[in-house]
């Protein structure tokens, strides 16, 4: 359960952007959570929302968008949806690497 | 309304500051190696017997082991003449990189070529966070269930190694060896993989082995899991 640092974490930045924007008001705030980065995004609303009681962040939406996870591989060339976290080339069993569905990132704030 | 768009780690400071420690580790030239296993896996034992192996070579060796509670494992580890620090997160299910740099405030790293850090026993959450180590390590007990890797891709998928640790109870357990090595490998291709034992064989010689070897790396020749 360590969704709630990573709560306190998002919640400084989005603090440190907003402060960046003349102290505006955080109406939804946007964020990616790769299906590898470990963090479970109902945990992740949930700590969210216990944090934000009763302070100016009350209101905000947490806009979570899960990233599935996406390999790459270089003998073929191409890029698959992974199932199941099997990271070998379906086709030719090499070794992938991540283009997303590791990430854990704010991508925006919408402000009043 | 106005729309910002941000893009930022949602770990940003955390990474800010393992940044620093490996630079830190690297310019020491100290191999710094995080250990992550459920709780009960064997993570102080193995730390002991290593730390034993090492007391009188030319290693020099600090140990930081992270619990929720008490400073029991930290006692474990300073018996052997290294450095031992704990670190006590206080209900935290994990190590971030801030609770190490405050740790090692304490802790000598002067001549050290090796630091091991004992997360907290958890296959989960320290997977998130980045300590600025050379290499996470996941530890798997024979007692635990082959199925792990598939169940906690993410600490087995970022980890360079795998200990498929107390071999020695095989015999008494359902575990299918192949089957966890396999699965490892169909998350984390590029993992290697060494069964060791505290208390039988196969021991711990190939794991010191391959901590001689990685000890032995220069920056730049430790390739990218």
């Amino acid at each position: 359960m360590h969704e709630l640092s990573i709560a306190q974490s998002l919640i400084e930045s989005v603090r440190a952007e907003a402060a960046a924007h003349r102290g505006a008001r955080v109406t939804r705030i946007g964020i990616r959570v790769g299906d590898l980065s470990g963090v479970q995004a109902d945990a992740l609303q949930f700590s969210f929302d216990v944090i934000v009681r009763g302070t100016d962040l009350e209101r905000a939406t947490l806009d979570i968008e899960r990233v599935p996870l996406q390999q790459h591989c270089e003998r073929c060339a191409r890029d698959f949806a992974v199932i199941d976290y099997v990271l070998v080339c379906p086709d030719c069993g090499a070794s992938t690497r991540t283009i997303s569905g590791d990430e854990l990132q704010m991508t925006y704030l919408e402000l009043e | 309304m106005e729309r910002v768009e941000v893009r930022q780690n949602v770990l940003k400071e955390n990474d800010r500051i393992a940044a620093e420690l490996r630079k830190d580790f690297e310019r020491r030239g100290v191999l710094c190696l995080n250990i992550i296993a459920s709780p009960g896996a064997g993570k102080t034992s193995l730390l002991e017997h290593t730390l034993q192996a090492f007391a009188g070579s030319r290693h020099k060796v600090a140990v930081l082991t992270g619990d929720i509670q008490t400073d029991r494992d930290a006692e474990r580890l300073a018996r052997f003449g290294f450095p031992a620090r704990q670190i006590t997160t206080g209900g935290t299910c994990h190590l971030d990189a801030a609770m190490v740099r405050r740790a090692l405030a304490d802790v000598s790293l002067d001549g050290a070529d090796l630091l091991f850090i004992e997360n907290v026993g958890n296959l989960v959450c320290p997977a998130a966070y980045d300590l600025g180590e050379a290499a996470k390590i996941v530890m798997l007990s024979v007692a635990e269930g082959d199925d792990k890797p598939l169940k906690y891709p993410s600490i087995f998928g970022r980890a360079r190694l795998m200990l498929l640790h107390k071999v020695d109870l095989l015999p008494y357990t359902r575990f299918d060896l192949a089957a966890a090595k396999a699965d490892a490998r169909r998350v984390n291709p590029g993992i290697e993989i060494i069964e060791t034992s505290c208390v039988g064989a196969p021991g711990l010689q190939a794991w010191l082995d391959w901590l001689e070897r990685a000890t032995g790396l220069k920056t730049g020749e430790w390739p990218p899991v």
